[in-house]
């Protein structure tokens, strides 16, 4: 609220974790330089800090200095670092927007589609959030953008798998 | 070799070791078909960082890709510049980027602003010349584009809010269209319009809006309606209104929307979801310190959360209690908070917490004991994690004193008995620095405590010293101690002891001192000298520059020694001899380490409560319209100070009607006195538990004129001030302008101005002429008198419409409205079950309505139900009345869905909560989806009181409700006559009244609301249209004796309802 709180005000997801419930990680993305060892460990203590909690418990967890925002969907966490001051539940639907995403694009999504297709999820996330702040928040845009590129991909592809002889 | 970068991203997903393909995927990115190039773009974006080496390599794919005539790479290119890019390189894709601004395809537009943005946070320098661009960017036609650009300008205007207050309007405008849903569909989420462009620019607002009256003056109108639209029970909205509540509490405040926000706060800390709690608890937290007053509202809300078992809630309850702490709540406070501290265990948590604790310890510290053992606690709890701040001040602190020697006297001499205290249980552990304050104090202060050996101190800092926990640095501090205390006594057995031991010491610092202090003990003079007593605070003088050696250096470098290098300097050339290729401008290294190194604490946020003219007359205000609702909680608490005043008012309101009713009255007055002692009793042990807690937490909160009153004051005095209070202003009655000069006297510091007061009284006024109307029999005449301008007021609505509720007609008889005049009698008995009878808000009293029904009722609450004609829809207007005297929890409205009717946003209504005796009230925008005569609505209610409770109610619908005349003129009738396919037609007879064929339109005009188009001779077209705008068209023709209505309409049901409503209305007239 003073000054000095107001101007390191940012509204920045640090990263974003995809898990299951077993605790095997599905997705990252970082949005914050870190060396891979710290990675591992916050990956590591966040798992824990969150399969730990109860259901009846809220989506937020004090992290360090971060927030943590989180949901179960079936059986995969998604998991978005915050800061401080940002807007909790806006995050809680920055996650659903995701899904829904991925589940137009997969259509009805599951943990599979995201480990098989796992470049897939990247793309959309791509598409939605860059640098830690969402960019596009039209379903269809977002959705068609990938499309479009995969189509090309699949003429591509077509055209690659023409025999050559 | 794609499969391969894909498998490769999955292993380093999973932990393993990969950096070998890294070129690989850089290498993809640049030979590889599109296929493969989208797959190494990605994988260089996972895999490498902002300041890698590899990143190099990839610009020049990416100027190529960003020149290639396909769309794709061009995204593919643009997508990954806007995620990772080397600073040093920007200049060389900059104008290529800048030429894509200008590109027929808006998702390049939009990924180039997004580059930008990259740009600008990276090197905000380098994009400098191009801010007009951003302007372009943000009057974009595409709103993706225009969104992608508010990241820009939210960036920057936090780094300077000042010099885009121009763009104010702008901001503002967008706003109002994307609130107002003129963005296309497809940016809706769960049907709210582009939230997240919504809450940016939310942000926005906040920023340019901070302590600018006349910036904030432009947007106080959109944020009214942010706050008014975001009405859905969706997660997302409540996401917004958060935002709009920060937002209206960070710019130049105006009390309306202070009030309105902080009614939205109400509402998320009410709420039974533990997130959306959590969220009312932050906002609570934020606003707290310019209304100090919410806290007071929502105390029961706030001591529950203190038990919450979900800890994040917990901790946000503290920080919301360490805002409104004061001098006489610290210590429930500091307790609370050294409670959460025991339990917790995490680290940031506790360095967090107990820097606050240090803060309220010694900023609003009561007395010396307590101060004293609370920062024990602190040091004893917080262990070594604590931020060497703490300690530091605390010192300070105790060495510089106050202004008050004696105070300053004692405040040492409690610490050292403390600390001998602490030290006197043998095996305990306590952290490092704990030990080393002990010393420093001990050392320092030793003297002051007469009645104890020093023997006996050094024999306790000499056992301390041989413990192995203790570290090497305290050990120092320990020693210094004894030093100190070794100069003031004349021969010590156990300095000597120390001496002997410490001589052999591996640890070559300790050696050190004990030699040191070896050679003072034989020189007493010289030690006295050295360490006089009680001098911490003077000042040193000290030769910094050591300009003492200055002929030694001159003798050395003399001899060829090189000369000295800084320590920074020599760091480096270390750096660059490291590394080949230093990238790093030299002396940044320096630059960054300084900074961590002086990174202090937070400066401690000033505790002021908002004290200017403007926040007080908002919170003023606030409180004022809120009385009524606020009974529950205010006696509860028994705030004195506060709550006198709202007696005073509710004495005003009712009292002048007190004298015709007074027995009835009972049940109405906000608060009667001689209920308090049942309240009293019957609350439950837990209960006065906490509101005890609450009373201690929250005291001194509400007024500074009641500071002195609380705390200690019992609630025998409190209640005999509250009737006295009431007694008073039933002798006043008469003479309002004494009871306000008295209310502004009394409470001088709350109320600011003599016309707050005024105006407040006027709304009570206002409130009394209102409550009265039901009140009892005895009024029914003024309840007349009260109608008769209502009805003046209602003569600007179609005239046919008041005709239809003077005659009764048939038309709302099915919609069981009562119409108007019920039996004094009827009333009564009304009157007596049901104290409240709401009244609409002003805003639709102006609007066509039908009179308020009762819906349904039981013990507890009572719903009544009023139709608001709007022009686009029929707003129901649910009106909720708390009966009880006490609060009512979770009160859910629920409509059924039903093929007919189309509720719209939520079907549901929630009210966290309904102050006693209070009345509530939802609106539901209704729409018809299929056509019907009518149709019933039927929902429940549910509450819970001591039991879940669900009340079931139904309401019908007429057609009639959602037809509106169409105005049109004759030719569009034609042409739109000829367009339409569905046509009904149908004689009717005309009564013998309606002779007349104009006679006959007339009704058809005022009971039917149609628009009569034109008349030709006998014949007259009429139009009408259902809502939203389903015309339907009436062309109707008289022949001996018989109306012959012939009516047209896209939609096929629409002219049989019509007809059937006609046939009634010609029958009954």
């Amino acid at each position: 609220m003073n000054e000095g709180q107001l101007r390191q005000q940012t509204w920045k997801i640090h990263f974003i974790l995809l898990f299951s419930r077993q605790g095997k990680l599905r997705l990252q993305k970082w949005y914050t330089t870190l060396p891979d060892k710290e990675k591992k460990k916050i990956i590591r203590e966040i798992v824990q800090i969150i399969l730990s909690r109860n259901q009846k418990t809220s989506s937020f967890v004090d992290w360090k200095d971060l927030k943590l925002v989180y949901k179960r969907y079936a059986s995969l966490y998604f998991c978005c670092a915050i800061e401080d001051q940002d807007n909790e539940l806006l995050t809680l639907e920055v996650v659903h927007r995701y899904v829904e995403l991925l589940d137009r694009y997969f259509g009805n999504v599951c943990e599979l589609d995201i480990i098989f297709n796992f470049e897939k999820a990247y793309f959309i996330l791509d598409e939605f959030i860059i640098g830690g702040e969402v960019q596009e928040t039209s379903k269809k845009t977002a959705v068609k953008a990938i499309e479009e590129s995969d189509m090309l991909q699949e003429t591509v592809e077509e055209y690659m798998n023409k025999p050559a002889f | 070799m794609k499969e391969c970068m894909v498998r490769l991203i999955y292993c380093e997903m999973l932990g393993y070791e990969s950096s070998f393909g890294y070129i690989h995927a850089i290498k993809l990115a640049q030979q590889g078909n599109l296929l493969e190039k989208r797959v190494g773009y990605l994988a260089v974006s996972l895999f490498l960082h902002e300041n890698h080496e590899l990143l190099l390599l990839l610009v020049n794919t990416v100027v190529k890709d960003l020149q290639s005539t396909n769309l794709v790479e061009v995204c593919m290119a643009l997508t990954v510049v806007s995620q990772i890019f080397p600073r040093e390189m920007i200049p060389a894709v900059l104008p290529l980027i800048e030429d894509k601004l200008q590109h027929s395809k808006e998702i390049i537009r939009r990924k180039a602003v997004q580059a930008l943005y990259k740009f600008y946070l990276i090197a905000p320098n380098q994009v400098q010349h191009i801010h007009d661009k951003f302007r372009k960017a943000l009057c974009d036609r595409d709103a993706g584009v225009m969104a992608a650009s508010l990241h820009i300008y939210l960036q920057m205007i936090k780094e300077n809010s000042s010099g885009y207050k121009d763009l104010t309007g702008s901001f503002v405008t967008i706003l109002k269209q994307v609130v107002g849903g003129k963005l296309s569909a497809d940016f809706n989420y769960h049907s709210v319009p582009a939230p997240w462009l919504q809450i940016q620019l939310l942000r926005i607002l906040g920023l340019l809006g901070k302590d600018d009256p006349r910036t904030s003056e432009v947007m106080y109108d959109v944020l009214d309606e942010s706050l008014r639209r975001a009405e859905i029970n969706h997660n997302i909205t409540y996401a917004i209104l958060f935002e709009c509540v920060q937002t209206i509490y960070t710019i130049y405040p105006k009390s309306e929307l202070l009030e309105k926000a902080a009614k939205c706060i109400g509402k998320f800390v009410l709420s039974p979801k533990i997130n959306l709690k959590y969220l009312g608890l932050k906002a609570l937290t934020y606003v707290i310190q310019q209304d100090p007053n919410l806290a007071l509202q929502h105390q029961m809300t706030i001591i529950e959360c203190l038990d919450h078992p979900d800890p994040i809630i917990k901790r946000e309850t503290l920080e919301l209690l360490y805002r409104i702490t004061n001098g006489q709540n610290v210590i429930v406070i500091v307790q609370k908070m050294l409670d959460y501290l025991k339990e917790s265990k995490d680290e940031y948590a506790i360095i967090n917490l107990v820097g606050k604790i240090a803060e309220l310890a010694e900023k609003y510290a009561p007395n010396n004991e307590w101060f004293i053992q609370t920062m024990n606690a602190v040091f004893s709890v917080g262990g070594d994690v604590v931020h060497s701040d703490i300690p530091n001040n605390f010192l300070r602190l105790l060495a510089e004193g106050f202004d008050d020697g004696e105070e300053d006297l004692q405040l040492r001499v409690y610490a050292v008995q403390s600390y001998l205290a602490l030290l006197e249980e043998e095996d305990k552990l306590y952290p490092q620095k704990f030990l080393q304050v002990m010393s420093w104090v001990l050392g320092e202060y030793f003297s002051l405590v007469t009645d104890v050996d020093p023997e006996v101190i050094l024999t306790k800092l000499h056992s301390l010293l041989k413990k192995t926990f203790v570290t090497s640095e305290t050990k120092a501090w320990i020693m210094a101690a004894v030093t100190k205390i070794a100069s003031h006594t004349s021969c010590s057995k156990t300095v000597d002891e120390l001496i002997q031991e410490l001589s052999s010491s591996l640890d070559t610092c300790l050696r050190q001192y004990a030699f040191e202090l070896k050679h003072l003990c034989e020189d007493k003079a010289l030690m006295k000298s050295l360490f006089p007593f009680d001098a911490s605070c003077t000042d040193l003088v000290v030769d910094a520059s050591l300009s003492f050696l200055d002929g030694f250096v001159a003798e050395g470098l003399g001899h060829g020694a090189a000369p000295y290098k800084p320590h920074h300097q020599r760091q480096e050339e270390k750096l660059s001899q490291e590394k080949a290729l230093n990238f790093e401008p030299y002396g940044l290294s320096f630059a960054s380490s300084v900074s961590s190194g002086v990174t202090g604490r937070q400066s401690p946020t000033g505790l002021s409560f908002g004290s200017d003219t403007s926040g007080n007359s908002a919170e003023t205000g606030h409180k004022e319209t809120n009385t009524l609702k606020l009974e529950g909680v205010r006696k509860l608490w028994g705030k004195e100070g506060y709550l006198p005043k709202k007696e005073n008012k509710t004495g005003k309101g009712n009292e002048p009607q007190a004298v015709p009713c007074g027995s009835l009255l009972a049940g109405q007055v906000g608060e009667p006195p001689a209920l308090q002692p049942d309240q009293g009793a019957s609350l439950s042990e837990e209960d006065k538990e906490k509101q005890q807690l609450a009373s201690t937490l929250f005291v001194g909160l509400g007024s500074s004129a009641g500071v002195s009153l609380m705390g200690k004051a019992d609630t025998a005095t409190q209640k005999f001030k509250r009737k006295s209070k009431i007694n008073e202003t039933q002798h006043l009655s008469e003479e309002a302008s004494d009871l306000q000069n008295s209310a502004a006297s009394d409470f001088g510091p709350l109320l600011d101005t003599v016309p707050i007061n005024t105006e407040d009284s006027e709304g009570s006024m206002h409130v009394r002429l209102r409550k009265a109307s039901p009140c009892s029999s005895d009024n029914v005449e003024d309840n007349l008198a009260f109608e008769t301008p209502q009805s003046l007021r209602k003569s600007m609505l179609d005239d046919r419409l008041s005709s239809n509720r003077l005659s009764q007609s048939s038309l709302f008889a099915d919609s069981n409205i009562e119409i108007f005049q019920p039996s004094p009698s009827a009333q009564c008995e009304s009157a007596s079950e049901t104290p409240l009878v709401p009244s609409l808000p002003e805003e639709l009293e102006e609007l066509p309505h039908s009179e308020v029904v009762g819906l349904c009722q039981s013990d507890a609450l009572a719903l009544h139900l009023c139709k608001v004609w709007t022009d686009d829809s029929l707003l129901l207007i649910v009106f909720v009345s708390n009966k009880t005297t006490s609060a009512l929890c979770a009160v859910n409205l629920v409509f059924e869905e039903t093929e007919h009717f189309q509720i719209l946003e939520s079907t549901t209504s929630q009210f966290p909560v309904i102050e006693a005796q209070s009345v509530e009230h939802c609106q539901k925008g209704m729409r018809m989806n299929k056509v019907c005569t009518q149709a019933i609505l039927s929902g429940s209610v549910g509450y819970q009181s001591e039991m879940e409770t669900r009340l079931e109610f139904s309401v019908t619908l007429s057609l009639m409700d959602f037809i509106r005349p169409m105005e049109m003129t004759t030719e569009d009738f034609g042409k739109l006559w000829l367009s339409l396919s569905n046509d009904v037609k149908q004689n009717i007879k005309m009564s013998s009244c309606q002779d007349s064929f104009s006679a006959a339109l007339d009704t058809l005009q005022r009971k039917l609301k149609l628009h009569r188009v034109d008349i030709i001779g006998n014949e007259g077209i009429l139009a009408c249209q259902l809502l939203p705008s389903v015309p339907c068209l009436l062309h109707c023709r008289t022949h001996s004796g018989m109306l012959a209505l012939w009516f047209r309409s896209p939609c096929a049901a629409l002219p049989d309802g019509l007809l059937y409503q006609c046939q009634k209305v010609m029958e009954e007239s």
